[in-house]
């Protein structure tokens, strides 16, 4: 493992030099480039997690330069356990975030001004899964038992659901594995669709074995990924976040043009980050963030970047039934267009 | 040469086509056999190296198991503090090499009352052994909520974990053997923390990969779930699982396998992972939930049936060009003597018996054959010497007789016309032998002045004592009718000296006559003779003539002479039964209407033209069948006393004189 690591570093750092070389030749080259272009404006991203298919789009627009195009230096930060994507964006590590609704709302609930600049996910894919042995074959059937919720904001969804049903559950803490859940240690378990259920399919259990619930079947339907900033940074260069909005709607749409070299694309990062890496399941993510994302496909409902008010409102006043948040801010405050700046 | 290289080319193909016909049959038998054969092997030894792999690491993990068992019970009442857990997880390291380290964590404010978490964990590092504390060093996801302690305390049992990277802990790619531990409030038992022994996966790794399994065959890990634990590819270990790489390969058999190796199955299977054929044996291990896999490539398993089969079929070309070989020398061997008899017997074919046949050097059919061919040379040798005196005798004998042909016709009278000087007749004979000397014979001479005696005779068998008998009758004759002047007695007189001494009993029929010139009375006497005819102008007849008995078997025989008168232009036609009796093709006789009838045609025919047209008309009839007989005649005409031949109708006196 070190022996590989430092062969990524020695090659990455020949390319480097490289690179550095190639470049100051032909700036010496060309003089007047140096004055020609406008110059790049920095700004990072949070995603919400490591590496992985989920965030194709920012990965893909990076690595095809998309967002130089749009003028933007665009440095992604690690996600993951340990890096909250609020907090990144409260220190001011941070930019911009890749977050959930909800999250969101709860911060900005809790006081931190999070603005919405592009809504990327329309839908909830969060799921309940049961093993059919375990005769759990209803909502209902769920009620006393011992369900697996990831702690936190991820845990406000089905949370919601419970409460909603009057469904009195024993929440086990759930952290990055199936495992139990796969162990019999809990006996329903919160999924995404496209991570946690495929996990446990390439786990050797069949999907006919399973009983699979989408909330959003279930009338919570959240509204996930979402690019978030702080109201000052975005209102501070509203056109900078025009850019990373509009450069990764189309990192986006070019990682499903082209989902092999996307799928590359991710693998390196992940294997940049020593995040295990399975091409198969990063393919069944990507494939599975088309459903999400791309509109006319089975969810897709809305122009990719745009928040629909309706599922706005339905989520805050389902928090705010829930008593997750005391109250809803305002759509037109919470959610920035930049077709609105020009 | 052709017939040598056309023997010498049809063995070598037949024989090596054959042998390489069953030589390659007995190639694929032997391959399929060899390789039906290894798979049963391999399926032995692959069960046996897997199950012994497996009970190896089995051995390994369950006596980790029970350490940490026992640890764990001993943890159920024994009393300890701060300091005494040191020591208890220390020592335990120190007994147990295998173990990477282990933990004592305990449930919330489980340790004391002040304390919210308490978790220490003892781990390998560099040679020493370090204690750290897991309730501070895990940064992201607190102890409580790892796999490792989650897992176990929610099933109350003792878990294996799925292998992961503890991050924060040892720091390494392990697996946790966690066993809770418990304490009795009320008579209910409620676990109280949880003790844990990991083992390193590059523990395992070496372990597995120590086992050499052919060049490129290899040992497997898969955990509980799928998971790629060893591989000899380290880039499918904890990133790849038998179900991904099922998914990746749309392998839905793949999966059913993964689905019975996690169930604890074991199995024989034609499955690699990969698109490289290969055999796998899979075998679980009993204390985690694993399973070994042990792959042994196609390519390489029957890398040594297809280098014997190449050997063999190196050996069995070779062999194949050796055999050519061979029968090519075994052939030339046996068609070297055949050539040089050929080559012999070619000058022998044309005749040359004094070639050098090749030596005889073996009893086999060659030497048979040159001595057979030896054998027929002298044969024929013999043969040929033996025809050359016969046909030299022949020959010898054919001069001979052609000379006795020429003394025969010059004996006869051969000069026409005969009496030049004479015109009061006419005389004109022919005799043509059936064989070079005949039997047959003809004479006319002058007794006197005015009497011609004419004769035609036949002698009973041909050839040469025909010939002899013949000479002696004529000259008999000739003598005798010089001296008596009558036909009878000259007839009787010849046929006593003949029958004297006649022991071979040869016999002749003779027509004896003589014509007086001046008159025309014709005295005649038959000897067993053939009619003769009489040609007149009133036509042509037989004469009606005492037969006579035949000259030479008995003597003392009487002849009589009987007369008639030849009118001017009577032809008087003697003939012997060649002419009568000539056959043709259908074996028909000539016969003597047709005889009389050629007669019959034109009378004022002279007597040369006469014989001629009878000669002609019966080889005519004869179509060149054979001559069985001589065939004589002699025709007379009388041309000198002026009596009409009109006159032939009387009665002709015909009376002994």
């Amino acid at each position: 493992m070190h022996e590989r690591q430092r062969s990524t570093g020695s090659l990455l750092f020949q390319a480097f030099s490289l690179m550095v070389v190639v470049a100051l030749l032909s700036l010496a080259a060309y003089p007047s480039l140096l004055h020609a272009e406008p110059p790049l404006k920095k700004a990072s991203l949070i995603p919400l997690w490591s590496p992985q298919a989920q965030f194709a789009g920012y990965y893909v627009a990076l690595e095809k330069g998309l967002y130089r195009r749009y003028g933007v230096e665009l440095s992604i930060l690690n996600g993951g356990s340990g890096n909250s994507p609020v907090e990144a964006l409260q220190s001011g590590r941070a930019d911009y975030a890749v977050m959930w609704l909800t999250t969101a709302l709860r911060h900005r609930d809790a006081g931190i001004r999070l603005v919405n600049i592009s809504q990327v996910i329309q839908r909830s894919s969060m799921m309940l899964i049961s093993r059919k042995s375990s005769r759990i074959d209803s909502l209902q059937g769920m009620n006393g038992k011992k369900v697996g919720l990831w702690d936190g904001d991820l845990s406000i969804p089905p949370l919601t659901l419970f409460s909603r049903r009057g469904i009195t559950i024993r929440q086990v803490p759930l952290t990055n594995t199936v495992n139990l859940f796969l162990r019999g240690g809990i006996e329903v378990t919160s999924a995404m669709w496209y991570n946690e259920y495929h996990v446990i399919l390439n786990s050797g259990v069949d999907a006919d074995e399973l009983n699979a619930v989408f909330l959003s079947e279930q009338g919570v339907n959240f509204p996930e990924d979402g690019i978030y900033g702080l109201e000052k940074t975005v209102k501070g260069d509203p056109a900078l976040a025009a850019a990373i909005a509009d450069a990764s709607r189309e990192g986006w749409q070019y990682a499903f043009d082209h989902p092999e070299e996307a799928l590359d694309i991710v693998m390196k990062y992940m294997l940049r980050a020593h995040v295990p890496a399975n091409r198969m399941h990063q393919k069944w993510m990507l494939n599975r963030m088309r459903d999400l994302i791309m509109p006319g496909t089975a969810f897709g409902k809305m122009p990719s970047g745009t928040l629909d008010r309706k599922d706005y409102h339905d989520a805050g006043n389902a928090m705010q039934r829930a008593g997750l948040i005391g109250g809803c801010p305002d759509y037109a405050d919470f959610t920035w267009r930049h077709d609105a700046v020009q | 040469m052709q017939f040598s290289k056309s023997i010498v080319i049809r063995m070598i193909v037949v024989i090596t086509l054959c042998s390489a016909g069953i030589f390659a049959v007995t190639l694929v038998v032997n391959y399929m056999q060899s390789r039906s054969m290894l798979e049963m092997e391999l399926e032995k030894n692959a069960r046996n190296l897997a199950s012994s792999l497996a009970n190896r690491v089995d051995a390994e993990l369950v006596s980790v198991a029970k350490v940490t068992e026992g640890m764990a019970r001993s943890l159920d009442t024994a009393e300890y503090n701060r300091e005494g857990l040191v020591p208890l997880i220390g020592s335990m390291l120190d007994s147990n090499p295998s173990v990477y380290g282990s933990a004592i964590a305990f449930e919330p404010y489980a340790f004391n009352k002040q304390e919210r978490l308490y978790a220490l964990y003892l781990f390998r590092d560099e040679g020493t052994v370090k204690a750290i504390r897991l309730d501070a060093s895990y940064r992201y996801v607190p102890y409580l909520y790892q796999d490792w302690y989650q897992i176990p305390v929610e099933l109350q049992a003792p878990v294996w974990s799925e292998p992961y990277f503890d991050d924060g802990g040892g720091n390494a790619t392990m697996a946790t053997c966690s066993v809770p531990f418990y304490y009795s409030s009320g008579g209910k038992k409620e676990v109280k923390g949880v003790v844990s022994a990991d083992i390193r996966l590059d523990s395992l790794t070496q372990l597995i990969s120590s086992v050499r399994i052919l060049k490129t065959g290899y040992a497997m890990l898969l955990s509980r779930n799928g998971m790629v634990l060893t591989h000899p590819d380290s880039s499918f270990i904890m990133n790849e699982s038998i179900f991904s790489i099922a998914e990746e390969r749309s392998d839905p058999v793949l999966r059913e396998m993964g689905r019975k190796m996690i169930a604890g199955e074991s199995g024989f299977v034609h499955h690699s992972l990969t698109d490289e054929p290969g055999w796998m044996y899979y075998a679980p291990i009993r204390s985690t939930g694993w399973t070994l896999a042990v792959v042994f490539p196609e390519a390489e398993l029957f890398e040594k049936v297809r280098n014997l089969s190449l050997t063999m079929a190196g050996i069995g070309t070779g062999g194949l060009l050796l055999l050519a070989l061979v029968v090519a020398m075994a052939t030339r061997s046996i068609t070297l003597p055949l050539r040089a008899l050929a080559s012999a017997t070619g000058p022998m074919a044309s005749g040359n018996f004094d070639v050098e046949l090749p030596a005889v050097r073996s009893n086999d059919e060659i030497g048979m054959l040159t001595s057979s061919f030896r054998m027929m040379g002298e044969s024929l040798k013999e043969y040929i010497r033996n025809l050359t005196e016969t046909t030299a005798q022949k020959e010898r004998i054919q001069s001979e007789l052609q000379m006795a042909t020429d003394i025969q016709a010059s004996l006869l009278p051969r000069i026409f016309p005969a009496f030049p000087e004479r015109p009061e007749f006419d005389i004109f004979a022919s005799m043509d032998a059936a064989k070079e000397v005949g039997g047959d014979f003809y004479d006319f001479f002058f007794i006197d002045d005015s009497h011609l005696c004419f004769l035609i005779a036949d002698v009973a068998d041909k050839g040469v004592p025909a010939a002899l008998y013949m000479m002696v009758a004529k000259t008999l004759l000739k003598s005798e009718a010089q001296r008596l002047r009558d036909p009878g007695v000259i007839l009787e007189h010849v046929n006593n000296i003949l029958a004297e001494d006649n022991e071979s009993c040869m016999f002749a029929t003779v027509f004896c006559a003589i014509l007086d010139t001046a008159s025309g009375e014709l005295i005649f006497s038959n000897a067993g003779h053939n009619p003769p005819l009489l040609v007149g102008s009133g036509g042509v007849r037989y004469l009606d003539v005492k037969p006579g008995f035949l000259l030479g078997p008995v003597p003392d025989s009487r002849y009589e002479t009987e007369r008639i008168t030849l009118r001017n232009g009577d032809v008087f036609f003697l003939y012997t039964d060649g002419v009568t009796e000539a056959k043709n093709r259908e074996d028909e006789l000539f016969g003597e209407q047709r005889l009389l009838e050629i007669l019959q045609g034109d009378f004022s025919m002279a007597v040369e033209d006469m014989v001629h047209a009878v000669r002609s008309s019966v080889a005519g009839f004869a179509e060149g069948a054979a001559q069985s007989d001589d065939i004589t005649m002699v025709a007379l005409q009388y041309t000198g006393n002026g009596i009409s031949s009109s006159a032939i109708d009387a009665p002709l006196i015909i009376s002994k004189s």
